[in-house]
This record gives structure tokens, C-alpha cells and sequence, in this order.
């Protein structure tokens, strides 16, 4: 009787092949999720002293371990994991640009000079605003630090979003990505009504999105019998008749992506959540998500779904347009500087979209300088936001930033710098990202998108050189916040950011050769 | 019995998911919506396993529990953090951040 179950059981054992696994080539994505492993036990094991700087070596010693091996492996181009993860150029690229910006992220989260009161974070995110609790945590000066491993967690989800090649891999990854961001949103020190509300809301719209996902998920494995991208390719271009399951399913998985890139009809979550966030996650998961979101949308509709490129650029087409339109639009109406900049990125959205349904190499390409140059903006733009302060603290009224240029000129010029690259300026990183995706656009013959978009972009132009006009042409009033000088923390991530915004924009031909040489995905 | 009919069912109870993430006041009540919608999808993948003949589907389903727990965790500590500020779990109360 045991000498039958054990035959069985071999005999089972032999159906199932071991998957081969190339583990240099996913050595960043087992860095990061090995270092919030260990985040998780320093959270456990360490007296609460001492776990700040071990926390803060611990992520920035990952972040930049992982960028030196994306580097190092540079021309990789592999399917590894039983097709479950590609790694080629543009995932290489857009890992090394998300783990730069992480770093960047990492250091406006460590940044504890601009707040009297201590970090953005709450002292304990579980006790009741206003309460004596709160008060006595705050007296004590104590310091959330799970926020460390919840921010290797995402990154660790971000990446394994971008490399993902089947659909249950990138199921997983989005979720390992995003759950923490649910949480980081929820945790800021002041306004904390504010901030839990937005966790709620990006809670409940994000869960709702990935059901979505699933859902479309389960209906193309139903059409092509796997999950695989590429074997879903596969069955795509051997079948003439392409059957009702595979347009739910694309409808579906595209709403679940389309979700996380913020564009509208889908954007409803992303004023609310930045807007609530402490402002180093809504920095943080502006320009993170993004990157990781459009990393994977380009693989699925490029790798998964190019048979079908007839049927979604007409829906990408909309998209598009109503993404930079509505974002345009509502931005204007917006008193608030981060809702504002929530817009502006729905708007940004919409601009990427354009390189991406170009459905070329070029396309491809134009997306993903769009990418890099607006996480570094972006990230800058936020670090800024932070450091203009009243009483109450942040002052996000747009009122507040009123002659901000006369009181603090140097911080005012940078980000008059960010407002630039983000309205397409010349000689910013915008202008050579935003020409980039018009002219893929051009070349694929989509002209009626581009004229859309330029339209779109003066409508932004509005509201960008608003904020500059305020800045320099109004009088400081009674509510004209100050400039708080920040620590060396958000120096650096404001410095390296508005750096790169210029480099990007006088020297972009560096980057635009790696870009060439990344090549296209992997089939 | 015709694998396809849970195909129906599941797509059934997916409408059924979504309606109530729409027209439901209560956070937890929204949240077991979308818990439905995900075992809709889980009942998908294995009647198309089933139809297709192999496993991947199941196996889905085997990641797609695990996940559903985690979110469970992370969708009940931010629903409680709210319930115990607010002294309620409508989704309509929290409403200072809006247009």
C-alpha cells in the first residue's frame, strides 16, 4: 500500500518539471524583497532607538546594491522562471530609472528637519487623531518606521510589475506593490483625517481595479488555455476568429492597468489619494507607479496583445484624448497645489499614452524617456511641496505660495524649473520628452492625436505658469508661507532631481542611446 | 455537467460584485463585494482549467487566495483606523477631499 503511494507520488513528481531559474538575472528583485525581509525582523528584534539609521542603511544600501547589478546586467535578454519573468533592455532601463527614483523617495521619507514635530509620519498611525495618546507619542518624539519596510515591499512589487511575462506573475506583483501604498497613504503626522480618507478611497478603487484585472485575466487564460503573454500571443495570431473572451479580456486587464496609470475615466482615485498622502509617498508613488504601471501596459500590449493592435488603438485612441483634456482641464479649476499636481499627472498620462499606442519601437522608446524624465520631476516637484510651510504646516493652498519668490528666490526658481519641464518648455526635460512622444506619434500616422495633444499642452501651460506668475508677480501677503530649510536629505533628492530636469533637457542624447540600444520587449 | 455553465455563474456572481461595490454604503460591505468579484475570478480560472485541461488555473486560484488575504489584512486596518475616528463605516461620510 505505501509502496503504491509512493509510486504515485513520483510519478506525479516527474509531470511537474522543476522551473529553470536564471537568478542573476532577477538578483535587484531578490535584493529588494530580501532587504524588507529583514526590515520586517529589524521592526521585531531592534529597540526602538535604534531602528531609524539601521532602517535608513538598510533601504538606501538595497536600493543602490540593486542599481549596481541592473547595471552590471546591461544586454541581458532572457526569459527566465518558466516564461514567468523577462528581462531585457527596457525592463533593465526602467528598473534602474525606478530604483534611482526610490532613493530619491527613500531620502524625502527619511527627512525630519522640515517638521518641528518630526518626520511626515505619524508617531503611531493607530491612534486617534487629537487624541492624548497621539499628544504623548508626539511629545516623545517616537517614530513610525514601518514605513521602511512597507517602501522595500513596493519597490519589490514594482519591480517584479515591470519584468512580469504572465499574468499571474504580474496579478502578484501589482498587489505586492500596491497594498502598501494603501497604508503609506493613510500615515501622515498632520491632517490625518485628510490622510485616511485617502487610504479608503485608494483602498476601496484599487481593490475594485484589480478585480478587474483578474477578471480579465481568467478570460484570456480561458481563450488561450495559459497565462503566459506569450503563449496568449501565440494563440492570437493561430486562431482567424477572435471570439468574444478575448475582447472582455483585454477590455477588463486594460481598465485594471489603465487604473494604476491614472487616466481617465480611471482617474477618480488619484487627486483624493495625493492630495491625503503624506507628501513624500504622493512624490513617491507618483513618480514610482507610474514608471512600473507603464512598464507593465507596454509589455502586455506590446509582448501579450500587438495581434489585436487594431482593435485596442481605438480605445487607447479615447483614451488618450480624454486623459489629457480632462487632466488639462479640471487642473486649472484646482486651489490646492498638490490636487493640482494630481491632475497634471493624469494629464502627463495621457501624453505617455500617446508614445505607447504608436505600437513602433520608437513609440516605445518616446514612452520611456517620458517616464524618466517626469519620475525625476515629479519627485522634485513634491520635495519642494513639502518644504513650503505654515503654522499648520504644509501650506498647499495655492494662495500661500504668493510671492514665494521674493521671500525664498532660490527655492522659487527651482520649482518654476519643474513647472517648465512639466509644461514641455525647451531646454527642460519635458520639452525633449513631449517632442519625443509627437513625433513617434506622427511617424505611426496618429496626426489627429498629436494636434489634441498640443492643444492639451497649452490648456497645462496655463496652470503651470500660473503657479510661476504667483511666485514672482503677487506681493506676499499675511498667508505667504515660508520656505523651511530642509536637512541634507531633501537637498540631495531636490538637488539630483532638478539636475537631471536640465541634463534631460540640454544633454538628452545619453539617455536617448541607451534607450536605442535597450532594443524592444522580448518575445 | 457543461464546465461552461460555471463560466455563466461566475460571470454572475462577478455583476453581482461589481453592483455592490457601486450601491453600497458600507465600507465593509463594498470591500466583501470586491472579495466576490475575486472569487468570480477565481471560479473562472478553474472552469477554464477544467475546459482547457491543464493546471495553470488551478494554480491561479491557489496565488489569488493568498492574495486576497493580505488585502483583507491591509482593507480591514484602514476601514477600523476610520471606524474608530469616525464612529462610522460609510463610504460617504469621509468626504473632505473632493473636486
Amino acid at each position: 500500500m505505501s509502496a503504491l503511494a509512493t509510486v504515485a507520488t513520483a510519478d506525479n513528481v516527474s509531470t511537474f518539471q522543476m522551473p529553470s531559474i536564471n537568478y542573476y538575472a532577477i538578483t535587484p528583485i531578490l535584493i529588494m524583497f530580501g532587504a524588507a525581509v529583514v526590515s520586517v525582523l529589524v521592526e521585531a528584534f531592534l529597540p526602538r532607538g535604534a531602528r531609524r539609521p539601521v532602517q535608513l542603511v538598510l533601504v538606501l544600501g538595497s536600493l543602490a546594491a540593486a542599481f549596481i547589478v541592473t547595471v552590471d546586467l546591461r544586454g541581458t535578454r532572457l526569459v527566465t522562471g518558466d516564461g514567468a519573468i523577462a528581462v531585457d533592455g527596457p525592463t533593465l532601463l526602467l528598473w534602474g530609472a525606478l530604483l534611482v527614483v526610490a532613493f530619491l523617495a527613500a531620502l524625502l521619507f527619511a527627512e525630519r528637519s522640515i517638521d518641528p514635530l518630526g518626520d511626515a509620519f505619524a508617531p503611531r498611525a493607530s491612534t486617534l487623531p487629537g487624541s492624548v495618546d497621539e499628544q504623548e507619542f508626539t511629545r516623545r518624539g517616537f517614530l513610525q518606521t514601518e514605513i521602511w519596510p512597507f517602501l522595500l515591499f513596493s519597490v519589490t512589487g514594482m519591480l517584479a510589475f515591470i519584468a512580469a511575462n504572465d499574468l499571474l506573475m504580474m496579478f502578484v506583483a501589482l498587489e505586492v506593490m500596491s497594498l502598501p501604498l494603501y497604508l503609506l497613504a493613510g500615515m501622515a503626522r498632520r491632517r490625518r483625517l485628510l490622510s485616511q480618507e485617502a487610504a479608503l478611497k485608494y483602498f476601496l478603487l484599487g481593490a475594485f481595479s484589480s478585480a478587474f484585472f483578474l477578471y480579465g485575466a481568467a478570460m484570456l487564460y480561458g481563450y488561450s488555455g495559459s497565462v503566459g503573454l506569450v503563449e496568449i500571443a501565440d494563440t492570437l495570431s493561430g486562431k482567424t476568429a477572435e471570439g468574444t473572451l478575448v475582447f472582455i479580456g483585454v477590455a477588463l486587464l486594460t481598465v485594471g492597468l489603465l487604473f494604476k496609470i491614472a487616466a481617465v475615466p480611471f482617474h477618480q482615485w488619484a487627486p483624493d489619494a495625493y492630495q491625503g498622502a503624506p507628501t513624500p509617498v504622493t512624490g513617491f508613488m507618483a513618480a514610482t507607479v507610474k514608471i512600473a504601471a507603464f512598464g507593465a501596459l507596454l509589455r502586455v500590449l506590446y509582448v501579450g496583445l500587438g495581434g489585436l493592435r487594431w482593435d485596442w488603438e481605438p480605445m487607447l485612441w479615447v483614451i488618450a484624448a480624454l486623459t489629457m483634456l480632462v487632466g488639462s482641464i479640471i487642473a486649472i479649476t484646482q486651489t490646492d497645489i498638490k490636487r493640482m499636481l494630481a491632475y497634471s499627472s493624469v494629464a502627463q498620462a495621457g501624453f505617455i499614452l500617446i508614445g505607447v499606442m504608436a505600437a513602433s519601437p520608437q513609440g516605445l522608446g518616446s514612452a520611456i524617456f517620458y517616464l524618466v524624465a517626469y519620475a525625476f520631476t515629479t519627485i522634485g516637484t513634491f520635495a519642494v511641496v513639502s518644504m513650503v510651510r505654515d503654522a499648520s504646516g504644509e501650506a498647499t493652498h495655492l494662495s500661500a505660495w504668493a510671492g514665494l519668490g521674493k521671500n525664498s528666490p532660490v527655492v522659487a526658481a527651482v520649482f518654476s524649473l519643474f513647472m517648465l519641464s512639466l509644461a514641455g518648455i525647451p531646454l527642460t526635460s519635458g520639452f525633449v520628452a513631449k517632442f519625443g512622444v509627437f513625433a513617434s506619434a506622427i511617424d505611426a500616422g496618429n496626426t489627429w492625436i498629436v494636434i489634441i495633444g498640443v492643444i492639451a499642452s497649452i490648456i497645462a501651460a496655463f496652470f503651470y505658469v500660473r503657479v510661476i506668475v504667483l511666485m514672482y508677480f503677487a506681493d506676499p501677503g499675511p498667508d505667504t508661507a515660508s520656505v523651511v530649510v530642509p536637512s541634507a536629505f531633501t537637498t540631495i533628492a531636490l538637488t539630483a532631481s532638478a539636475v537631471m530636469t536640465i541634463a534631460l533637457g540640454i544633454f538628452p542624447q545619453w539617455l536617448l542611446d541607451i534607450i536605442g540600444q535597450a532594443g524592444v520587449f522580448i518575445r | 455537467m457543461n464546465p461552461a455553465n460555471y463560466i455563466v455563474l461566475s460571470a454572475v456572481l462577478f455583476s453581482i460584485g461589481a453592483i455592490g461595490v457601486l450601491v453600497r454604503r458600507n465600507a465593509i460591505v463594498v470591500f466583501m463585494s470586491i472579495e466576490l468579484m475575486l472569487n468570480a475570478a477565481n471560479l473562472a480560472f478553474v472552469s477554464f482549467a477544467r475546459m482547457n485541461g491543464n493546471l495553470d488555473g488551478q494554480t491561479v486560484a491557489f496565488f489569488v487566495m493568498v492574495v486576497a488575504a493580505a488585502e483583507v489584512v491591509v482593507g480591514l486596518a484602514i476601514i477600523v483606523t476610520i471606524f474608530r475616528t469616525r464612529r462610522t463605516a460609510s463610504i460617504d461620510e469621509p468626504n473632505l477631499l473632493k473636486y
